[in-house]
């Protein structure tokens, strides 16, 4: 089975002071620390599982720039065997539809080449935890003309079709069947995600990375960046706050007596 | 701009909260801009839902045929796309749900019109359209335009707006003949499979304490599970810790999990992400312990500790008897 990954080097922000720009179209990336998309690392052990057991192989893509290397190196370590950067100045300020453009052109570019690299299976994660649109997997389906399935929780594999579960709401799952080849956004939790090993760091280390820019994929200067996207940012901003916690103050021995006696007002102890 | 559509989201014969959170919504749209509000459902049996959602609307479209009776993204999209090209309203909103993650942004890309997705705002400027939505995990917020169109498109974040319980606007319920000509067999819906109930039913209890991602390690949760315990709670947590195995699906607090309502929800270590708020701003009393004071956990939760989860929990523990 030849799969195919689109990934995205993001910047880990739970814990992080976040600084919107002067020009308040993003955020300062200084001082943050950039990883694999949680949810892609999980379509990437997804795509090693099939691998492991009916062959072929794992192609990973991501439009980023040169340090996103550092996600893709991490793929190859792990055992995928090939990694593509789409790379290009013009690419920036791409919506989630031009960056699907990019990827989309990015594979029937690989498809083309006189060793062809195809797939039966595309995957993406649901969404990325920087911009949270969700977008790019379903509307690359839609482009590159296969079936999809968002949401993805679970899959089993059989004769050119999957099995797949998809995440609903409260708990539910929804179960269906799709014909090959398709696209599949994969859902956290799906798998185990697996570290890569010392062996397989060193191993990427001498592997080739691929960028490809605007003129290898044939795209007009047009389609991509904010040109060919949909929607545009037009300012960032700190929500307004319309409620906030009373904030506790004190030692920890202080701030838990403080709350034992709001546990008793509130008649929970 | 044209009139407002909004996609009826509808499930094992319920019609979702979503439905009636746009309805509203694109109702004071529709009031904005002088145009007509048109719900569209599909579906198979659907008459009832038909006549409640004219109670919210000024005009619903009904496409009924046994092959839309369970959500298929692929049927959904045929029917929509033949809809929006028939009727060229100014506006489509769609729940930002897994039918509609699943749905809008193909349908978009199949039109070639634009779509925001997870909008938690929308209004109109000069005739134009505008999303607010949010970023990095709810601690940024983005303002986004659409480029100029026809008929913009956008998926709304599940319980972002009020119901509003006005005046029943009694629409009229007009049937569509269904433009699905053949079965889609590259894509089908099998079955659905509930979640399993597990031994401790979260939903019931009177206090939970739930941790998130800040607990580091699957050692530390007996430290929670110590707490809980002296608060005669339950323990449950957010994704982070169930995709990580370290605690059962059924302990799960969010949208894709359980929705709780205790008397105390005790949140540790959980940064708040909207998905998870879904499933327990209802509670009573939410304290939050996180030491990062941006953690939009603190927007919900009525007291909150900035601090190290690791130095408060065992001291509220030893303080409770544990």
């Amino acid at each position: 089975m030849d799969i195919v990954v689109c990934v995205k080097h993001v910047p880990d922000t739970t814990e992080a002071e976040i600084a919107i720009r002067d020009d308040e179209r993003g955020i300062e990336k200084r001082g943050l620390v950039f990883d694999i998309n949680e949810a892609d690392n999980y379509a990437v052990e997804e795509a090693l599982l099939l691998k492991e057991r009916f062959g072929g192989s794992i192609t990973v893509l991501t439009v980023g720039p040169p340090e996103a290397d550092e996600t893709l190196r991490m793929c190859l370590a792990k055992g995928v065997d090939k990694a593509v950067r789409l790379t290009d100045g013009r690419f920036e300020g791409s919506d989630s539809y031009a960056t699907a453009r990019i990827l989309a052109e990015a594979i029937r570019e690989l498809g083309r080449r006189p060793s062809p690299i195809g797939y039966d299976l595309v995957l993406t994660g649901i969404q990325a935890d920087d911009d949270g649109c969700g977008q790019v997997g379903v509307t690359l389906a839609e482009m590159l003309g296969i079936p999809h399935a968002a949401l993805v929780i679970s899959t089993e594999t059989e004769d050119g079709k999957m099995k797949v579960h998809r995440e609903l709401e409260g708990g539910l799952h929804e179960v269906l069947e799709i014909e090959l080849p398709a696209l599949l956004t994969i859902q956290t939790g799906i798998n185990e995600p697996r570290y890569a090993s010392i062996f397989g760091i060193r191993q990427a280390m001498k592997k080739q990375i691929e960028a490809l820019d605007l003129g290898a994929l044939g795209l007009a200067e047009e389609a991509v960046g904010e040109a060919g996207s949909k929607t545009s940012l037009v300012r960032l901003f700190i929500p307004e706050v319309t409620a906030q916690a009373t904030i506790l103050q004190g030692s920890p021995e202080e701030v838990s007596s403080e709350l034992l006696t709001i546990f008793k007002n509130e008649g929970v102890i | 701009m044209g009139e407002i559509f909004v996609l009826a989201e509808h499930r094992q014969g319920v019609l979702r909260d979503v439905t009636f959170e746009m309805l509203g919504k694109g109702q004071e749209l529709a009031a904005a801009m002088g145009a007509p509000l048109t719900a569209m459902l599909l579906g198979h049996n659907v008459e009832g839902f038909a006549t409640e959602l004219a109670k919210h609307a000024n005009q619903v479209l009904v496409v009924e045929d046994e092959r839309l009776e369970h959500f298929n993204s692929e049927s959904y999209q045929q029917v929509l796309a033949h809809l929006i090209a028939e009727h060229k309203p100014g506006l489509v909103l769609i729940g930002h749900s897994a039918y509609g993650m699943d749905l809008a942004p193909s349908l978009a890309t199949q039109l070639d019109l634009p779509l925001v997705t997870d909008c938690v705002g929308l209004e109109l400027e000069g005739g134009q359209p505008f999303a607010v939505r949010e970023m990095y995990g709810g601690k940024v917020s983005a303002r986004v335009a659409f480029r100029q169109a026809d008929t913009y498109v956008a998926t709304v974040r599940q319980a972002a707006f009020p119901v509003e319980e006005g005046a029943p606007l009694g629409g009229e319920v007009v049937a569509v003949d269904s433009p699905l000509t053949e079965e889609i067999t590259y894509r089908k819906f099998l079955e659905y499979v509930e979640a399993a109930v597990g031994e401790v039913d979260i939903t019931q209890a009177d206090v939970v304490v739930a941790v998130g991602r800040g607990i580091k390690e699957a050692d530390n949760l007996a430290l929670v599970e110590k707490l809980a315990k002296a608060l005669g709670g339950v323990l449950a947590g957010s994704r982070p810790v169930v995709d990580a195995g370290w605690l059962p699906p059924e302990r799960q607090v969010g949208q894709s999990g359980k929705t709780v309502k205790p008397k105390l929800y005790l949140a540790v270590g959980i940064s708040g992400a909207s998905q998870h708020v879904a499933g327990m701003k209802a509670s009573s009393t939410i304290v939050a312990i996180n030491k990062d004071p941006d953690a939009p956990i603190f927007k919900v939760a009525h007291y909150g500790i900035v601090d190290d989860l690791f130095k408060v929990v065992p001291a509220l523990t030893a303080q409770l008897g544990g």
